[in-house]
This record gives structure tokens, sequence and C-alpha cells, in this order.
């Protein structure tokens, strides 16, 4: 039987019917037709299905939508601005190469917004860590650590060009 | 994934009606990152889920007279972080950083880690070096708590019988003079399973060793407390020639598996190396 679950989806509020072995990369992928969220392994290997579900990191494979009915959920699509201004994460992550078949990249680029709302200041190895669940095959991961370094510097540029 | 009934209960006191009610028939799911897959391979087919992860009794890390008591539903991202596991049980919340990626940590749980009773599961060693006890709610809401070391009965076999599920972990308080060690070994930094892990705990008196508490992971069926090997610790002065001379104790305690990640023979040596590192760590460093 069907059970009715609310997801807050990049802002936009859903009311959905789903079965309770429902994933919710599945929910996220087909029923919302938000393809930015990539299956890859299935089985939590890979953080191709990364979402920030609450600000959290999880993996969409491994989570059943009934389980977090009620939640905000942030997919890669909802990165960049509403007018499509890219995030400062995103604009580095092209201006450093750091994507090459691209099917890491949104995890990639969620798991940086995530580290950098924690840590505004990461080191080369804070980087390397958080990323450790996200396997990319193809930039052997160089331009990604340069990229979420260029963006926390750019933030912080960015803040203090507010400030000031 | 083959249908399932999920039904997420709101407290414990709805839990235990719920328990009641579906007794066998109910599988409990928290971060879910051990019975998904299981789920979807068909190794595993519940009737009945109960969503116990957002249970607040289940989630409490809390500091008590002389325990650490710390709910079944506590993320493995949390124990990591937590400042009261890291000041009390800093070797718990080493291996807590050590297990999976940071995905898995933030949704897998100290009680589904237990529960799945897997030889490398990554809280079992320390927690088995700190003497931690198991607490378990019945289908009737009675508890019991079980040495850790009673509930792992064999490979992926635990103490829980069907219905039952893990409430809480209960840490005895180590005192002020025991100190902890702990190594992960696996075939990479990240995102590894454990090839071999060891966790110890020792009192020194003066140039004595007064208490010795040593575990193992994924060198036997099941997390292994080496009970033998503590023995011949216990008692001893702090003497270099030790490290020669238990050998064969630990060999004679764990029973490694050849397997994808290590021979039999590799394992065997390696834990042998990273016990005395840690050992050496504790009594000279």
């Amino acid at each position: 039987m069907k059970q009715r679950i609310e997801l807050l989806v990049n802002g936009e509020y859903h009311e959905l019917y789903v079965a309770p072995n429902t994933l919710l990369i599945n929910v996220i992928r087909e029923e919302l037709q938000l393809t930015g969220t990539k299956y890859g392994c299935g089985t939590g290997q890979c953080g191709g299905c990364t979402l920030l579900v609450d600000g959290e990191p999880v993996l969409g494979c491994l989570t059943l939508a009934v389980a977090v009915d009620g939640a905000a959920i942030t997919t890669i699509e909802g990165v960049a601005a509403v007018d499509g201004t890219l995030d400062k994460v995103q604009e580095a992550f092209l201006d450093n190469n750091a994507v090459q078949c691209g099917y890491c990249t949104p995890g990639m680029v969620l798991m940086a917004k995530d580290l950098l709302r924690r840590n505004p200041h990461p080191s080369e190895a804070d980087i390397r860590h958080h990323i450790k669940g996200n396997i990319c095959r193809c930039t052997g991961y160089n331009g990604i650590v340069r990229a979420v370094k260029a963006a926390a510097e750019r933030q912080i540029e960015g803040d203090a060009n507010a400030n000031g | 994934m083959q249908t399932v009934e999920y039904l997420k209960p709101a407290d414990m006191n709805e839990l235990a009606a719920l328990m009641q009610q579906y007794a066998a028939r109910a599988t409990f799911i928290a971060g879910g990152t051990n019975l998904i897959p299981d789920m979807r391979s068909g190794r595993h087919r519940p009737e009945v889920l109960l969503d116990i992860g957002d249970l607040k009794a289940m989630n409490a890390i809390a500091l008590n007279d002389d325990h650490l008591s710390i709910g079944a539903a506590a993320t493995i991202a949390r124990i990591a972080a937590d400042a009261t596991v890291n000041a009390h049980c800093p070797i718990l919340a080493a291996a807590a950083a050590k297990l999976g990626n940071p995905l898995t940590r933030n949704r897998a749980t100290i009680g589904g880690n237990l529960a799945n009773a897997s030889p490398c599961a990554d809280t079992a060693p320390p927690l088995l070096s700190l003497e931690a006890l198991v607490e378990i709610m019945d289908v009737k809401g009675q508890q019991r708590q079980v040495p850790l070391d009673k509930f792992f009965r064999g490979y992926k076999w635990t103490d829980l019988a069907p219905g039952e599920v893990i409430t809480r972990i209960v840490v005895p308080k180590p005192s002020s003079g025991m100190q902890g060690g702990h190594t992960k070994l696996g075939l990479r930094k990240a995102a590894a399973i454990c090839v071999a892990s060891v966790a110890v705990m020792l009192e020194k008196e003066n140039d004595h060793i007064a208490k010795a508490r040593v575990a193992f992971g994924s060198v036997a069926p099941k997390p292994i407390r080496a009970y033998r090997l503590e023995a011949f610790f216990e008692g001893k002065a702090a003497d270099a020639t030790l490290l020669s001379q238990c050998e064969p104790i630990l060999q004679q305690e764990i029973a490694p598996i050849s397997d994808i990640r290590g021979s039999e023979a590799y394992r065997r040596q390696v834990t042998a190396v990273i016990f005395k590192r840690n050992l050496q760590e504790l009594l000279w460093s």
C-alpha cells in the first residue's frame, strides 16, 4: 500500500504517494524527474546518488523515501540560483577542470557545499577526507580538490566584499 | 525490492505496542545502510519494518556517574564527533570515524553496526575492550543487559531473539588510569572494509600492567575478546620481551579466514603487528 509523504525539494513542496520500499533516489529521479542525481553502484559505495537531506549528505540509494517524510532536500538542481547563476562551488569546478565525464560531479559539488558550510577554511587533507565516499574514475581527484580549495577562497573573498 | 509494510513509532510506548503486535514479524530499521542492500539483494525479506531511527530516547548520548549511555540509533557520524564520547571513550570515537565513508556514517547507527554482527563491525572491538553492555528490549517491553562479548554468538548471529531490539549501549566509564589504542587496517584509506583491527585498553601501575583488555575484528567468525592474551599481560612487568612472548597466545586466540581482502597467513601476521604497535605505544611512548 502506498503511503503519503511530503518533501520540500529545492524549495518546492511535493505531496507524493510512494510504496514503502521505494528508494529516495527513485523518487527524485523518476517521480520528480530530477535526473542530476546519479545512480551508480546502488550499494552505498560510490556516492553518485548524494543528496542533502535536512542539510546532511546522505545516499539516495540506501534511504527509503518514507523514512525522510517531511524533510527538506537539496539536489544538484537546487545549487545554482533560480535565475541560473552558478554557485561559487560550481564556478570553481568549471574553472579548475574538475569535471570529465561528470557522473560524480553532482555528488562532489554537494559534498563540497557541505564541507564549506562546516569548515570555510578546509585544508587539502580535509577536502580529501570529506569526499572519501564519492568515487571519481576520471579526474584523479586533483582537479576536484583544487576546485574546492578555490571555492573556499572565493567564498571568503565574497564574504569580505559583502561585508566591506 | 519486495513489498514491505513500514511503520514509524513516535515514541518508546508506541514502539513497545508495535513490537507486541508484530512480534517476530518485525524487522527494525534505522539508517538502513546494511538492511537496504540486503533487502535489495533478497538476502533479507522483512514483512514489517519498524523505523526506530528518529526515536528521541534511542538517539540520546548521556554521561552518568559510572557509565556512558549511547542510544542504539545514534549515528556513527555523531559518535565520531561527540565531545563526551571523545573525552571518555576516544577509541570508540576513533573507530567510528573510520567506519565506511562520510555518507554512510551520516545514516549508519551503532545499534545497527552491532545487530548486524559482522566480524568486521568497526565499533565492536573498541566496545568489547571497553566491556560495553547491550541493552535489549523484548516484545513484552522487558529490558535486559547483555555483555557485548556474550551478545555476539557467532557469524552474524547475536543474542537478539526475533522481535527484539537494541535500545542502547552502556559503556562503563574507564578508570582514569586506563589508556586505549585502536588500529583498523583496510586495503585503502577510504571507505574500506576492515581486514584486521585491534582495540586495547591498558592500565599501568608503576612498571606493571594492572589491567589489559584486548579485542580483535575481522580475524574470527565474530568480533572477539582475547581473554588469554589479557591474562598473559596482567600483573606482568612492562618489559619489551612481552612483545615476542605474547605472539603464540595471540595466534591461538584468533582464527582468521582467507577471503578477497586477505589470506589467513597475512591476517595472522598483520594482526600481531598492529597489536604490538598499540602495546608499544601504550607502554613506552
